[in-house]
């Protein structure tokens, strides 16, 4: 399989302290990437060097196969078309309608007929069971009714990789369930590249194909879930012991 | 994506991406059929709809080699361009088309009606209605909780920060204080420059001083002041409620037993009355000196000239209504940027739009209030 995803000893710094040191882990096309680690471990840092959102000044990162180093800022648009960004506070832009926000990616990319878009708009928000938001405003929404209108923008143009910013936070088990079946259709059905960045132990085990635990700025762990299960790592172990007692029968 | 123009017979649109040709009553669709390039051959098709509609009762799909969401809306599209009372079969040979064609197919797609669009009566009357009882009541209720607590407060414990007060007047205070001096330090000279040429035409150079200082004192140095205090701060304090309230600030106050009018608006209230008579006399001065400035540079009036002649026509009326002014304006600037910081209701838009509105407002009032003391106090 294709890496999507490369990093090689990468460093960053804010303000002279330290916030990654010697980054590497790798990310493969069709797959769901969990980046995982507690809070100050460079998550966030990681996620917006991936999306070009910071300069890499040491080491390598690339992206769908381009050096983020080194590429042009017209080469970094074309890159932003590929991929899809679903922030945790869902970012839609407030003036707009639903509607509006998620036929925003397709009418600035294409020229497709209206009568198109509003049909790729309308399959998109009832892919994420939305439908009866189309003509109502961000402010309108509740806080997983959010989440699910800013995946469908995510969407809207099928893009082959999909950053994932913490998407379960703050939702009820039922709706963080069935955002991670969405996300499992994504990949399934559309062969997309997934990077979940996220704290739910639960959404990882039913979601991703390989984790990368992040810790004070360094990869502790990188490997497949079960492999992450079985770790004797304590930050691992600590971070999985949820699921393994249920596994055991324990809870 | 290039458009090949040398078309075989029966090819539709022959591009990088897409190939579409019609061979008897197939429509074939090869290639790679992606959001970026439907859009042409939708168009192409659309342009043709008559030609193919009599002759296409199937669309293949067997060439497809890669195809997404929006390319599946498009073969459905298409598909109902060329329907007639035949239906049109979409066929292919590859199962994670067929998967993708059912996935997202647009059958069953609800197109709702958006909601209704409110009458001119409608409309005007709900506008009425939000004037007086969403806005006027509103700023009334605001007002009176403001006043009831700003004197109880007086007199017992204050529940806001230590040292508040202090920071409040520096903030609307001490850092206007520049720009109210050069504001009006300009405003002062201009208007001398400007009258002065008028009354030396008469021979009545002196009486520039009464203008000026009579100007100044009386209007120019009181209003400028509560326009630029509007400017500055009223905006400063819708925008930090506004934004206390998106955050939910305001309700972790009100949940902790905190009342937000106390707790925000009233050490803003005294700290706004306190400052602004300082700032008006601040104003009159360097308004007077800028008229002083230009007395003596344009009609030979000396300082000396100008102050004793401002020692007789000063009143300490004068003083009096500058300082009901200043706390006229004071008033009014800090409740209706509470008022409107209050009054928030979309996020960080509506923290913009009532930022925006709170300075337009407070001006308006300030200017009418000005109007309303000119004509009392004339």
């Amino acid at each position: 399989m294709d890496k999507v995803i490369d990093v090689q000893r990468l460093y960053a710094s804010i303000d002279s302290s330290e916030i990654l040191s010697d980054v590497s882990f790798s990310a493969l096309s069709g797959e769901v990437t969990a980046i995982i680690g507690g809070s100050g471990s460079g998550k966030t840092t990681i996620l917006r060097h991936l999306l070009g959102l910071y300069p890499v000044t040491r080491g390598y990162v690339s992206v769908l196969g381009r050096n983020l180093s080194d590429i042009t800022e017209e080469e970094q648009r074309r890159l932003y078309l590929e991929m899809g960004v679903f922030y945790q506070d869902g970012a839609l832009l407030n003036s707009m309608t639903v509607a509006e926000n998620v036929a925003l990616p397709l009418k600035h990319q294409g020229n497709l007929p209206d009568e198109l878009t509003d049909d790729i708009v309308r399959m998109k928000l009832r892919l994420v069971n939305l439908e009866e938001a189309y003509y109502l405003y961000p402010s309108q929404l509740s806080g997983g009714m959010l989440k699910r209108a800013a995946l469908a923008r995510s969407i809207a143009m099928d893009p082959p990789l999909l950053f994932c910013d913490e998407p379960g936070a703050g939702l009820d088990p039922v709706s963080l369930e069935s955002l991670d079946r969405l996300i499992l259709n994504l990949k399934t059905l559309l062969g997309m590249s997934i990077i979940l960045v996220t704290h739910e132990v639960s959404s990882i085990v039913r979601t991703a194909n390989r984790v990368i635990y992040l810790d004070r700025g360094t990869v502790l762990f990188e490997g497949t879930v079960n492999q992450a299960l079985d770790s004797d790592i304590p930050e691992i172990a600590d971070f999985f012991s949820v699921i393994r007692k249920k596994q055991k029968g324990t809870v | 994506m290039k458009i090949s123009y040398k078309a075989r017979p029966g090819e539709i649109l022959n591009t990088d991406d897409i190939n579409c040709r019609l061979e008897e009553d197939t429509l074939y669709i090869a290639g790679s059929l992606l959001a970026a390039g439907t859009g042409s051959l939708c168009k192409t098709i659309a342009r043709k709809t008559p030609l193919l509609k009599k002759q296409v009762s199937r669309i293949n799909l067997n060439g497809l080699t890669d195809i997404d969401s929006a390319g599946i809306i498009a073969v459905f599209y298409i598909r109902g361009l060329l329907k007639t009372n035949r239906d049109i079969i979409i066929e292919t040979d590859k199962t994670a088309i067929q998967k993708k064609l059912e996935l997202f197919s647009p059958a069953g797609l609800e197109k709702s009606a958006p909601p209704p669009r409110k009458s001119l009566s409608e409309s005007t009357g709900e506008k009425t209605h939000r004037l007086f009882v969403g806005i006027l009541y509103g700023f009334v209720k605001l007002a009176a909780d403001v006043f009831y607590w700003s004197v109880t407060d007086l007199f017992r414990k204050k529940t806001y920060r230590e040292g508040e007060f202090i920071r409040q007047s520096v903030k609307i205070g001490v850092n206007a204080a520049m720009i109210v001096v050069f504001m009006s330090f300009a405003i002062g000279l201009v208007l001398a420059v400007h009258s002065g040429g008028q009354l030396s035409t008469f021979g009545a150079n002196i009486y520039i001083v009464d203008l000026t200082v009579i100007a100044v004192m009386s209007q120019m140095g009181p209003l400028i002041t509560a326009v630029l205090v509007a400017g500055r701060s009223g905006s400063s304090i819708a925008a930090e409620i506004a934004t206390m309230k998106v955050t939910s600030e305001l309700d972790a106050l009100k949940t902790m037993g905190l009342d937000p009018i106390r707790f925000v608006v009233v050490p803003k209230l005294y700290a706004c009355l306190f400052t602004m008579p300082f700032l008006i006399i601040l104003s009159n001065v360097s308004g007077i000196a800028g008229g002083a400035t230009a007395a003596y540079l344009n009609l030979d009036i000396t300082p000396e000239i100008f102050i004793s002649r401002m020692g007789q026509i000063m009143q300490n009326k004068d003083l009096l209504t500058g300082f009901v002014k200043s706390q006229v304006y004071a008033a009014l600037i800090v409740l209706t940027g509470s008022f409107y910081g209050f009054s928030v209701d979309r996020g960080a838009e509506g923290v913009g739009r009532m930022t925006t509105l709170a300075v337009v407002v407070s001006i308006s009032l300030v200017i009418l209030a000005d109007s309303v003391m000119g004509l009392l106090f004339y």
